[in-house]
């Protein structure tokens, strides 16, 4: 198993990219300390032997329903619509991805 | 009036001795007068509630009322309540007005109870002391320089100042047992599949389970018979036959046998909440139960293990927080790439952000299985002790929280302080337990103790049946805070 994590701030930088949020030069060293002291709580796992012992990704040993593939849902795009940040002819309006 | 239990309210109603438009005036009234001092609560909307009222005392008097009908219950503002803002308690949320009802919404509106608000919490339910509001902290009560405990504590608060007959909450790692702890009240997780999570703002969804806090365990399992069932919108709902939570509390307790943990009693627990849960245990010899040591070796492991998987789930529950289709939007951006980094920076905060980094962290490419499956397997390790348990005991007890109610800022600086008052609760999330609270006491300088109360699976009725008839013998429950 890993060792203790260390973190740079270019790491942090990845990690703040991969999530979608921006960050300034100080929030970023601000996280980076943070995190490690996270880190090191997070570290206490490593040292527990889990060979054999099969994951649990949920609470009950059940399988997933499945359900006709029909339309359940009315069409309520205006009302949708009427909480977006911004719309215009029934579209979703964001900036321009393709030149 | 408002010490009444729901039962009685029901009746008084029933009975035309109160309207629920009367009812539902006495507790907005009562908000406008103690709310700004408690900030229990983010949204009321008298229209709305005396709207629902109007048409429940129309109900009541074409005889067709049900246990709920006309009482004014508190939601809180995770639960999407059509035509309610529902922020969740970020500015990301703050002006959402949900198009659509949670299902655990759509039932209390089917029993014909009364939507008395929404309630202050932890931002995405990320918190145990509600610090992390954007709508500012919840003050406890019975202090309000203390906390109430996080992340259900403006439903904690609002029941403890009798500021609701009731309110709902969720838990994921032990948001409503804890503030239902610190704030003096009763609270009750369910088993995990109970109640339907449609509808519910998602934190981490293999965790996360709504359920009833109120002032009694009696109350808890009237609220528990509306709230739980069946719904295929949510695809972990358990499709099981519909249960009377309240069909045992009479039942007297010989012969019960409750395991008390010896990790959740050694140390870190501070010695007043150790002396009234141990007086709470021998009020239980007295009622006729048993007592088993038990050991749950692998609880300790149990705040890392949380740490690991419900950031995980969080970072990828957040990513519809884009600015795109409704939630903040960042007021200037260049491309699509910046308007969603901004976005997303300036609508969720401090740590929200730090848990969607963790989370993004342990599922990036290199560490998955360091990391995320590494607390996967731990996550067994931890349910299959619950199970070793519950061969020898029916029930399991011991403190909720390791102290009282903490001074509001003072574990604000270091999450993984904060992260640590949760060492008796996340367990019981891990391993999809039902689990409860109830008072059984005062500590250090007067605030409340919680006596925690774990079942085994669907075991619920047991669990109220054991908080309802400790509450027969005492009166922790009853107590008020002071001026309130």
């Amino acid at each position: 198993m890993s060792p203790t994590i260390y973190l740079d701030n270019a790491d942090v930088q990845k990690v703040a990219r991969l999530a979608r949020l921006a960050m300034s030069e100080a929030e970023i060293e601000a996280a980076r300390a943070q995190l490690g002291g996270i880190f090191d709580l997070i570290a206490e796992m490593q040292a527990v032997d889990t060979q054999n012992i099969a994951p649990m990704s949920h609470a009950q040993d059940v399988s997933q329903r499945l359900r006709e593939d029909v339309v359940t849902e009315a069409n309520q795009r205006e009302l949708f619509q009427s909480i977006a940040p911004q719309v215009e002819a029934g579209l979703y309006l964001v900036p321009q991805v393709i030149e | 009036m408002f010490d009444s239990s729901l039962q009685q309210l029901g009746s008084a109603l029933r009975a035309g001795k109160i309207s629920s438009v009367e009812l539902t005036q006495l507790y907005l009234d009562r908000i406008a007068a103690l709310n700004p001092a408690l900030n229990a609560y983010i949204t009321t909307n008298a229209e709305a509630s005396l709207a629902q009222a109007r048409e429940a005392d129309a109900r009541i008097a074409a005889g067709k009322a049900d246990s709920l009908t006309g009482i004014p219950i508190a939601q809180k503002d995770i639960f999407c309540a059509k035509g309610w803002r529902t922020t969740c308690g970020s500015k990301m949320l703050e002006n959402f007005i949900s198009p659509y009802d949670a299902h655990v919404i759509g039932l209390f509106n089917k029993a014909g109870a009364v939507n008395l608000g929404k309630t202050n919490m932890d931002e995405f339910a990320m918190g145990s002391s509600n610090e992390t509001s954007y709508f500012g902290a919840v003050k406890n009560p019975w202090d309000t320089a203390r906390v109430p405990g996080g992340s259900s504590g403006g439903s904690a608060c609002a029941v403890a100042a009798r500021l609701c007959a009731a309110a709902t909450g969720t838990d994921t790692g032990g948001s409503i047992r804890q503030p239902a702890a610190l704030c003096g009240i009763s609270g009750l997780k369910p088993t995990y599949g109970v109640c339907s999570r449609y509808g519910m703002i998602a934190f981490a969804s293999s965790l996360d389970q709504a359920g009833p806090m109120a002032r009694s365990a009696e109350d808890l399992a009237l609220l528990l018979n509306v709230m739980a069932g069946f719904d295929e919108r949510d695809s972990t709902s358990l499709q099981r036959d519909k249960e009377d939570y309240a069909r045992d509390l009479a039942k007297p307790l010989n012969g019960l046998r409750i395991g008390l943990p010896k990790e959740f009693f050694a140390e870190g627990l501070s010695s007043d909440v150790a002396s009234c849960v141990n007086g709470a245990i021998a009020e239980y010899k007295k009622l006729g139960a048993t007592i088993v040591e038990i050991s749950l070796p692998n609880s300790k492991l149990s705040v890392p293990v949380y740490y690991v998987l419900a950031p995980a789930e969080a970072s990828s529950n957040l990513s519809r927080f884009d600015g795109v289709r409704y939630g903040y939007r960042a007021p200037d951006y260049g491309d699509l790439t910046d308007m969603y980094e901004k976005s997303r920076a300036q609508g969720f905060g401090a740590e929200v952000k730090r848990r969607i980094m963790i989370g993004t962290y342990v599922l990036s490419h290199g560490y998955y299985d360091a990391y995320y499956l590494q607390a996967q397997k731990i996550r067994r390790l931890i349910a299959q002790d619950f199970t070793e348990a519950f061969k020898q005991c029916d029930v399991i007890m011991g403190p909720t929280s390791p102290s009282t109610a903490f001074k509001l800022g003072e574990k604000g600086d270091d999450p993984v302080q904060m992260y640590l008052s949760d060492i008796y609760t996340i367990a019981v999330n891990l391993a999809g337990l039902p689990g409860m609270s109830i008072p059984c006491g005062f500590g250090a300088a007067n605030m409340p103790v919680g006596l925690q109360i774990i079942g085994n699976y669907f075991d619920e009725a047991r669990m109220l049946n054991a908080a309802h008839q400790y509450q027969q013998a005492t009166d922790w429950h009853c107590r008020a805070p002071q001026g309130i």
